[in-house]
């Protein structure tokens, strides 16, 4: 082999916005927009300085957690906050089902997937607390608002999550159960639910957890539960108390999400 | 007796898979339809049992004109017309038994099949085809557990208690090595011989094609351009179908190796590899 030499060739890695121009435009206009952001925050480090004592003094309020004075109202709206959830959770779920299909591009016409996006989008776009006190409004104080807020916010997420896991599905699977001459209910039966049942179950507990925790928010403004309970805590300057119930909101959390894990685990 | 009028497809892309395919396949034939990728093999089958709905032109079998039926009427023709697959497309999270009985969905209501609860007729008869494949310890494996010969053999099962008239067969080879590719071309056409079974079968290996096929119809851009016996492929006709390229090889081993079943044993070693071109390894024997 004969050896020309030439130049050696340069090479570097194409730049991802190929005009220079526009690249640099967008960098200095960013860089500029982020400093201006950080002007416009006014921060008063007196005041800062001031609240620090303050903050820790709260703090030391939660100490030690009193179980025992509120005990009874504790339980009353644990027990209140579990059931908002376990409802809340399976008729969000039941009713996302069907919603989730009509979501889903690849199983339903167009007119039917526009709909269901369309109902996704708007409880999705209500945070759970807007959706709270417009439902206490609705139905007044007390639990059924906070059952009523926390299932439509579950159609939302579960009702998405599961469109979009039918989109993902193997199409082969599904074509294969077609073509036995199966009926529409069949095909969903034995070529879809075999495939997102077992995201669905992890879906399903996960989403348990957070409106666990949601309910816990929903009580503070009047959606009832545990979150009315630690509102009437605080109000009552009974930071014990309140400690007592953040742990074991926690505690619920966390044996959650263990026997979530455990249950994903086995259903895979 | 499966009969192709004028059958032609066009995809909203504007192309045109198929263009004017007239063809007729026999009661008990197995036809193999090679061609290369894109030539419209695939729709060609998926337009028969309509996974593809023909943009024009009939498809009869047996004097019922499949291209014309309404949607429940579709699913019953479809009960009579099996399908198998390309990696097999089995329902992986169905156990073994599930995706057998699950070629019984057509003639079971919804409540039977969704509490499994089927004819002990239909139970019998997918018992009988798992033990014809040597699957019937395996019944409630998940589908997912089995190799890929062991995944075909479902298939192939989920296919036929359908009780055919016909088989469509989709590239069942394209992922399984040499020895299995062979084991399964087998099988495929004893059981079409056992039951009186016609078949199409997609295939890319030409050298499986002559083996297995009784009659070959090669497909070039949507068109046949090759109809007749496995012999009468010859270099110019290969030319024809897939263009140019040196062909001698293939078609002198086939010769040599259609009656000779050692070839499975030089053909299993080479497990790791089954990229390698697989007409060349089968003729190392």
């Amino acid at each position: 082999m004969s050896k020309v030499h030439t130049a050696p060739r340069r090479w570097s890695k194409p730049p991802l916005i190929k005009d220079s121009r526009l690249r640099w435009f967008l960098a200095l206009g960013g860089a500029v927009y982020l400093a201006l952001a950080f002007g416009t925050m006014d921060v008063n480090w007196g005041r800062v300085a001031e609240g620090i004592p303050r903050g820790l003094n709260f703090i030391a309020a939660f100490f030690p957690p009193d179980f025992v004075t509120r005990w009874d109202e504790i339980v009353d709206g644990i027990y209140e906050s579990l059931w908002m959830t376990v409802t809340s959770t399976v008729v969000g779920i039941a009713l996302s089902i069907p919603i989730g299909l009509g979501a889903a591009k690849n199983l339903a016409p167009r007119w039917v997937y526009l709909f269901c996006r369309g109902i996704l989008a708007v409880s999705r776009s209500f945070q759970e607390i807007i959706l709270a006190i417009f439902f206490v409004k609705l139905f007044g104080f007390g639990p059924f608002a906070g059952f009523v807020t926390l299932s439509i916010a579950t159609i939302g997420f579960y009702g998405k999550l599961l469109a979009e896991d039918i989109e993902d599905m193997d199409p082969g699977q599904a074509e294969a159960v077609r073509a036995t001459g199966a009926s529409w209910f069949q095909w969903l039966n034995y070529a879809v639910q075999p495939q997102v049942m077992p995201r669905m179950i992890g879906l399903g507990l996960y989403r348990f957890d957070i409106n666990f925790r949601e309910s816990a928010v929903v009580g503070i403004v009047g959606g009832g539960g545990i979150g009315a309970t630690l509102n009437t805590a605080f109000d009552r300057y009974e930071f014990d108390s309140a400690a007592a119930i953040l742990l074991i909101i926690i505690a619920i959390v966390m044996a959650v999400e263990y026997s979530s894990g455990y249950v994903r685990k086995w259903v895979q | 007796m499966l009969r192709l009028v004028d059958l032609v497809k066009q995809y909203k892309t504007g192309d045109r898979a198929l263009k004017g395919v007239n063809l007729e396949v026999p009661d008990g034939q197995v036809m193999a339809l090679i061609g290369p990728s894109g030539a419209g093999k695939s729709t060609l089958i998926r337009c028969v049992n309509r996974l593809v709905e023909p943009t024009s032109g009939q498809i009869f079998l047996n004097d019922l004109a499949l291209s014309a039926l309404g949607q429940s009427q579709l699913r019953r023709a479809r009960r009579r017309m099996g399908m198998i697959f390309q990696e097999y497309a089995l329902v992986e999270r169905l156990t073994v038994m599930e995706n057998v009985l699950s070629g019984r969905l057509g003639y079971v209501g919804f409540w039977r099949s969704y509490l499994r609860r089927f004819p002990q007729s239909d139970i019998d008869a997918a018992f009988d085809l798992l033990a014809r494949v040597e699957l019937d310890h395996m019944v409630d494996k998940r589908a997912d557990e089995l190799s890929g010969g062991q995944r075909q053999r479902v298939g192939i099962c989920r296919a036929l208690i359908q009780d055919p008239e016909l088989l469509l067969v989709d590239e069942p080879t394209a992922s399984l090595d040499p020895k299995t590719s062979r084991q399964i071309m087998r099988l495929i056409r004893e059981l079409c011989a056992e039951r009186r079974l016609s078949a199409i079968i997609n295939i890319h290996d030409v050298m499986l094609a002559q083996m297995f096929a009784e009659r070959i119809v090669g497909l070039r851009l949507g068109e046949v351009v090759y109809d007749g016996p496995p012999e009468g492929l010859t270099p110019e006709v290969l030319t024809e179908i897939y263009g140019e390229e040196d062909w001698a090889e293939t078609i002198r081993k086939v010769d040599e190796d259609s009656d000779n079943q050692g070839e499975d044993g030089a053909a299993g070693v080479d497990h790791e590899t089954p990229s390698l071109d697989r007409d060349r390894l089968a003729g190392m024997t």
